[in-house]
């Protein structure tokens, strides 16, 4: 450990409140759904109701016609270029043109002077569709004559990866246990509670302004110009608060954003659009339901010595991020284990359902789900603790796996002893009566993706003559703290309180631009950024202090909103001094600025290689779970997980962000699944699509984590990632407890009581109707 | 359209008076009628707890309360001024500082059910906690640090309670 872990912080590693809690807690924030501005009007979106149709015709004239409607848009009046994520990738249109690919895929947008009035006018718009024959299972898709979705992609193949690192063969040839699994994961949604939500402006000068709740502003800022056929510098996003996203729709420009706009330039009016609920839960975005096949070769001793897996992903009508989805999911299948040889090859596979891509965990969840339940089945055929397995496998600190990971702190086998001890493991396994069962699931995570395209982060820091310190970035507080943090950050550096420092959110018109939150980058790659740049404000203080005092700038230390005379602490002035002092004196004004890039380190996407991220997080997970055999039901008695975030820079948050991702996981082991049939979403409300609730959690005495503290040198104050890595291993950790309380085997998610029932032999197998 | 009827609401001690049309929910009126945009619109239909207000000191969603009903009743919505309410001030206090509060959408919900519960009991336990929020959903809190905000307030106001002799004496 560097001289660092030892210093004395005044502001880091600190239990701090978030910035925004009392205007949170007294209903003073401002979210989209808030923002009422004077003429404005109110958006609706006509869906598609069947899954797979051309459309031969829109008739809008008796919705035009209605009282009170100002505006009716569809496909054709919008450029018709397409957008997306990735330049292979860009398949949405802002409203459809002449095809329907999913149940719920937008196709007409009216504004009115009310939300009932907009929602009577879709009635009367008349669409005359031609039904294609649709396909909803990935197999299905690829076989031959299966219907096409895509012209540009043959078989329906939407992405494919495939990379082998080692010798898989000769590592399965020199293996003394093999073992092949199938797991299948299902659709599960982001589940925040604030539904989309946007106000678009277009002014008779041509800009073209929304207001919503994005976790990555530029995203949907570029995105908006590409769809809109407008140069960038048209298009303004201003992020209001975020109501949690998660990633999906939050990270990306819909089909609600463009037709705000849209119907704004129509009528001269701000118009908004809210979804309802069950159009949250209808359209796209979820994490990827998955087919995974998994073949691990180990040693007699339980070394694994060679990994292949094959994956079928089904991706959905349409592609987001999923390229990078399939991608991650084989990037991350050996971490955190030694892994000396790899074969992975995965298709994601277009479908007539609603749209897959990231979710908190991304892919790693549902990869950590198939490769630690079959750990587990590999411990047992060997004869070894659960425990030891992975012991024996962990990545240690310094390595650089198969694929080009260069791991710096990786305090693994530290988290695996302390969640075995947290949870009284060795107590408990194998001695708890019958239905009461105790098992483990390990996992990782990055600490922000080294993509390809926009990678970097900026942070720029203005000093004003009272001493408030006014900080930019381009990264969003999505309700993880990152103001509260990247303040945190600058007061440290600049020795005043975070309060001191305020942040803005983005606004792409004067932020710096930012790929912005997701993959657990923000800590990390802003962080970084923001550290930098009160460094820089620094020097510039320093500089300005030496002068005034005599001093060399070396000599000076910056505490109490003071900067002092190292070696004589009773000279010193005042930071709001120095800040006037330079502006008016020396028409100096003290402005810092950062950036964290990833370098030249990129990963080669066609091969795989590389090292993904600056930094990972291991993680594991204790379940125990008690089974009624009556009725099926799980109960989680206890959670116990550890995680090696680094050097937890507000505690407080971090809790939040470990419990809260635990409890997401529980919620997609046990309970959550996005039913469909033939294409139509059967639960789309939150009575029947099942997320955790305040009961369904253990007893807080024993709901414990814990965080392992390293000190990462890649992140800001020895920081990584949190919010992601602690899900990861959730779901394998209840799957193992069940297996140990009922003798059951899941490969198949979720672990409802009808399954239950049904691996206990109470009911029969039943015909699998939903997908 | 002149199917508006005349409605008489007392919001936070202060009385509203507006013409809305009569299907119009309490959630709607007040946010979209009366500004009053802290009370939020998520699931509308009952199941999130979002929109939660206390009517005559009761926890309801105000998704599923007709405005027409709420009149001559007393409302408070979570803007209800805390310098007036120690124990709603308490609440927010011990949720800020608990971490009880992420994205912050569920909060104002959360805080009222906090509210009517230690109305209730002033100091409920863990499982009574549960219980009381089991018609609210967070998706970012994992809801351990909610119910530990909830155990903290009544905690700090039952000191606040305290004799100042018992006080001083421990």
């Amino acid at each position: 450990m560097r001289d660092e872990t030892m210093r004395e912080f005044q502001v880091i590693g600190r239990p701090t409140v978030k910035k925004d809690a009392l205007a949170k807690a007294s209903g003073r924030a401002e979210y989209a759904d808030d923002i009422a501005m004077p003429g404005m009007l109110h958006g609706k979106l006509l869906r598609s109701p069947h899954p797979h149709a051309r459309i031969v015709r829109i008739d809008a004239s008796r919705a035009l016609a209605l009282a009170g409607v100002r505006a009716v848009v569809t496909g054709r009046d919008f450029p018709g270029v397409r957008y997306g994520n990735l330049p292979q990738t860009r398949d949405y249109l802002p409203l459809a043109l002449d095809a329907v690919r999913y149940i719920g895929e937008e196709v007409a947008a009216v504004a009115a002077v009310d939300e009932d009035t907009a929602e009577e006018a879709l009635d009367l718009i008349e669409v005359e569709y031609a039904p294609l024959p649709a396909v909803f299972d990935p197999e299905a898709a690829i076989a031959p004559g299966a219907p096409q979705l895509h012209p540009h992609a043959p078989g329906n193949v939407s992405a494919h990866t495939e990379f082998q690192f080692g010798d898989v063969e000769a590592g399965f040839a020199q293996a003394d246990h093999v073992r092949e699994d199938v797991f299948e994961t299902q659709p599960v949604k982001q589940g925040m509670l604030e539904p989309h939500a946007c106000v678009g402006l277009w002014e008779p000068s041509g800009k073209a302004t929304l207001w919503s709740c994005k976790m990555s502003p530029y995203v949907v800022w570029r995105q908006l110009s590409m769809g809109l056929d407008l140069p960038p510098g048209q298009v303004r996003v201003v992020q209001t608060y975020v109501g949690g996203g998660f990633s999906g729709g939050k990270q990306e420009a819909m089909p609600m954003d463009f037709c705000a706009l849209l119907l704004s330039k129509r009528t001269g009016r701000p118009v908004k659009l809210v979804h309802g609920m069950d159009e949250v839960l209808t359209i796209g975005h979820m994490r990827h339901p998955m087919k995974i096949w998994l073949r691990t070769g180990t040693t007699r001793d339980g070394r694994i010595v060679a990994q292949h897996c094959r994956l079928l992903a089904n991706g959905g009508a349409y592609s987001s991020i999923g390229g990078f989805s399939i991608f991650l999911a084989g990037a991350m299948l050996n971490l955190p284990y030694r892994v000396p040889n790899i074969r992975y090859e995965a298709d994601r596979i277009y479908t007539n359902n609603g749209f897959c891509g990231a979710l908190r965990g991304h892919t790693v969840v549902q990869m950590c789900f198939a490769r630690e339940s079959q750990l587990e089945r590999i411990a047992a055929d060997l004869g070894l603790d659960p425990l030891e397995l992975r012991h024996r496998n962990a990545i240690q600190p310094g390595d650089t796996t198969a694929n080009g990971f260069r791991v710096g702190t990786f305090a693994f086998d530290e988290c695996i002893d302390r969640v075995a001890e947290m949870s009284g493991w060795r107590e408990k396994r194998g001695r708890l009566p019958k239905y009461r069962g105790i098992g483990l699931g390990c996992g990782a995570h990055l600490s922000g993706a080294r993509l390809m395209g926009h990678s970097a982060s900026a942070a720029e820091l203005r000093i004003q003559e009272d001493g408030s310190i006014h900080l930019t970035t381009g990264s969003t507080d999505v309700g993880q703290g990152v103001e509260t943090v990247m303040a945190m950050i600058a007061a440290e550096v600049l020795g005043v309180d975070p309060d001191d420092v305020s942040c803005t959110k983005v606004d792409s018109a004067s932020t710096p631009v930012d790929p912005g939150t997701f993959g657990s980058r923000v800590t990390l790659f802003t962080g970084k950024a923001v550290e930098r740049a009160a460094e820089d404000a620094r020097t510039q203080l320093a500089a300005l202090a030496a002068e005034r005092m005599g001093l060399d700038p070396g000599e000076l230390v910056f505490r109490g909103h003071e900067i002092l005379n190292r070696n004589d602490e009773r000279q010193r002035v005042s930071l709001k001094e120095i800040v006037r002092y330079g502006a008016f004196q020396r028409g100096r004004l003290v402005t810092g600025r950062g950036v964290y890039a990833a370098g030249d380190e990129k990963i080669d996407f066609r091969s795989g290689y590389g090292n993904l991220s600056p930094a990972y997080t291991p993680t594991a997970c204790v379940a125990e779970v008690e089974v009624d055999p009556e009725t099926g039901h799980v109960t989680v008695v206890g959670l116990w997980g550890a995680d090696d975030s680094g050097t937890p820079l507000n505690p407080l948050a971090v809790k939040g962000q470990v419990i809260g991702a635990t409890v997401m996981s529980l919620g997609h082991a046990l309970y959550e699944n996005l039913i469909r049939v033939d294409g139509r979403v059967m639960n789309p409300s939150f009575r029947d699509y099942k997320m955790p609730l305040a009961t369904d959690i253990p007893p807080l005495e024993r709901f414990k984590h814990a965080n392992v503290l390293t000190w990462e040198p890649e992140g800001p104050f020895g920081a990584k990632e949190a919010g992601q890595g602690a899900g990861t291993g959730v779901v394998a950790a209840i799957a193992n407890a069940i297996h140990d309380a009922t003798g059951i085997r899941f490969h198949r998610l979720p672990m409802t009581p009808e399954a239950i029932l049904r691996g206990l032999g109470r009911v029969p197998e039943a015909k699998e109707s939903a997908q | 359209m002149n199917d508006l009827v005349p409605v008489s609401l007392l919001v936070n001690g202060v009385r509203y008076d507006a013409a809305i049309r009569p299907w119009r929910t309490l959630l709607e009126v007040l946010r979209e009628t009366l500004a009053l945009t802290g009370t939020k619109r998520s699931c509308g239909e009952g199941q999130c707890g979002a929109c939660t207000v206390l009517i005559d000191g009761r926890a309801v969603n105000a998704c599923l309360y007709l405005a027409v009903e709420a009149q001559g009743k007393e409302i408070q919505t979570i803007e209800g001024p805390a310098a007036g309410d120690p124990v709603l001030a308490q609440i927010q206090r011990s949720f800020a500082t608990k971490g009880a509060i992420q994205c912050g959408f569920c909060t104002p919900g959360m805080v009222i059910a906090a509210r009517a519960l230690l109305a209730e009991r002033a100091q409920p336990s863990e499982d009574e906690i549960r219980a009381a929020l089991v018609g609210h959903l967070c998706r970012c809190t994992g809801y351990v640090q909610i119910i530990e905000a909830i155990q903290d307030a009544a905690g700090a106001l039952a000191r606040d309670a305290a004799p100042v002799a018992a006080r001083v004496g421990s």
